[in-house]
């Protein structure tokens, strides 16, 4: 054979050296990262390499889920996670419908169990649940024998927003092992940072978290990660910098003086993006306050990729939903 | 376990078939291949370069992944999904002469897919199709254009195409379920 036909062979072989890599996922739920292996993590975002081809076809839907029902259940309000996950699932060619919390029963009182077993009556093959109680979602898959996809439950987990940021890193960095990153703003609060925090620690990243100390979990560093209330400490040779978001809604105390005092302590300006590597990706799950978390220019700047968070958002929901779908309800 | 082809036979039945698809489509005008994964799309990259010597001129080639359009993906209550690889034909299918890559015709449900999948990407203006071995046994009305080899074989028996870029090797051998495992 040719020279070129063996080098090729040389590099699949390399590849193929490990033990057999995973093709399936143990749960037929998504509920935390927590109950994902990295095998099972990799495995996600290797799907979803392969599903981010198919939104630059003309065609941009596959037959995979056909004849499936997906509820999104959406407790909270939510554009962009919504949006996302209903692309997602059209383009598999599922039957997806929308259950918003205002305008259907749950205004008029009925307990979330209650309308779990009503939808449970039509039979659908997944539940994607957006809830302000944190355990929302596990309490509904112990319930239902549909599929359960946690879309951020209160302050516990957002586990697809962790597993699209995993992949913009990987997709911008090539890797995630060994990579600095830094994630700031309000810690307390943010179940993107646990959801995060668990994916990045899987995958070998190493985390330096940052935010006053009025939004700082304590105990955090039992996570693995290490802890900051400066930021320039925490911006200091990023290869991520992860703003999170102010939540106001969430907020039942005064943890910051204003918004205005949080901006210059805990901002990220252009000025604290120069000590990060110079190479530094900058990102937000949105929506981004800007002027409280985050400066427009940064937000707007070429560091900046928020929108590829948005748009592997798609890919990545995919994935799950592909995945999920063809595993055995005997859990 | 009996080899049916081995090396040097695989490299000659791949030089005759390219010589085929190029006389058929007269000088490969608008010709395109697209080899189905995993190892129909080496055997297209390895017909593109035979083609090339042919024709003295590139042709495009693209790989794609039917995981996402088997009609036995859903229907099994138990059991993991297969793995979905990335599709990739970098060129428009339009008014191409697609020639599909396959390394065994079976009972024809790949191709069936195939078929669905590249209708997703465009029009082209026509699809042939070229298999390393065809074992028989159809279950759909489908048949290939170019043929390497014919192999009758049972439904017990199970054959297997190896090539030296996926499994250092090539050769297609062909094995019965009552010695599988056996270590022959």
């Amino acid at each position: 054979m040719s020279t070129d036909a063996r080098a090729t062979a040389a590099v699949n072989d390399a590849g193929a050296q490990g033990a057999v890599p995973r093709t399936t996922l143990r749960s037929r739920h998504l509920i935390s990262i927590d109950d994902l292996d990295s095998e099972e993590i990799t495995l996600i975002l290797d799907t979803a390499e392969a599903m981010k081809e198919i939104e630059s076809r003309p065609i941009k839907k596959v037959p995979a889920l056909r004849g499936k029902t997906v509820v999104n259940l959406f407790y909270e309000p939510s554009t962009r996670t919504r949006t996302s996950f209903e692309i997602a699932e059209k383009r598999l060619s599922a039957d997806s419908l929308n259950v918003a919390a205002t305008g259907s029963s749950v205004a008029k009182g009925e307990t979330l169990l209650d309308t779990a077993r009503n939808l449970e009556a039509m039979a659908p093959d997944m539940i994607v649940l957006r809830h302000a109680a944190s355990g929302a979602p596990h309490q509904l898959a112990r319930a239902s024998r549909a599929s359960v996809i946690n879309a951020g439950d209160g302050t516990h987990e957002h586990p697809t927003q962790a597993l699209l940021d995993g992949f913009t890193i990987r997709a911008r960095k090539g890797r995630i092992a060994g990579l600095k990153v830094a994630i700031v703003g309000d810690l307390l609060h943010s179940r993107v940072l646990r959801s995060n925090v668990l994916l990045l620690r899987a995958l070998g990243a190493e985390i330096c978290v940052c935010g006053p100390p009025t939004l700082m979990p304590p105990g955090i560093e039992q996570f693995g990660v290490r802890a900051t209330t400066r930021i320039d400490e925490a911006a200091e040779g990023a290869d991520v910098i992860m703003m999170l978001r102010i939540q106001r809604e969430r907020m039942q105390g005064h943890f910051v003086p204003s918004l205005r005092e949080y901006f210059n302590v805990y901002g990220l300006t252009a000025e604290r993006v120069e000590r990060a590597k110079p190479d530094v990706i900058i990102m937000h799950p949105g929506p981004m306050n800007r002027g409280v978390e985050i400066a427009s220019e940064v937000a707007d700047g070429p560091y900046s990729v928020m929108l590829d968070q948005v748009a592997n958002g798609v890919a990545v929901r995919m994935a799950v939903l592909y995945l999920l779908a063809g595993n055995p309800d005997d859990v | 376990m009996p080899v049916v082809m081995d090396a040097e036979r695989m490299g000659r039945t791949l030089t005759r078939i390219a010589h085929e698809v190029s006389e058929r489509n007269r000088g490969g005008d608008e010709l395109a291949l697209v080899g189905i994964r995993t190892r129909g799309a080496v055997i297209a990259r390895r017909l593109a370069a035979r083609l090339h010597d042919i024709l003295g001129a590139e042709v495009p080639t693209g790989a794609l992944d039917i995981t996402l359009y088997r009609d036995d993906l859903m229907r099994q209550p138990v059991g993991p999904q297969p793995l979905v690889r990335r599709t990739e034909i970098p060129f428009s299918i339009d008014d191409k002469r697609i020639v599909l890559v396959d390394d065994v015709l079976y009972t024809g449900r790949t191709i069936r897919a195939a078929l669905d999948a590249l209708i997703d990407f465009g029009r082209p203006r026509s699809i042939q199709l070229i298999v390393l071995v065809d074992r028989g046994h159809r279950e759909l009305p489908i048949k290939a254009d170019y043929v390497g080899k014919n192999l009758p074989t049972s439904t017990t028996q199970s054959v297997q195409v190896r090539m030296e870029e996926t499994d250092g090797r090539d050769e297609v051998v062909i094995q019965s379920d009552d010695v599988a495992g056996g270590g022959v």
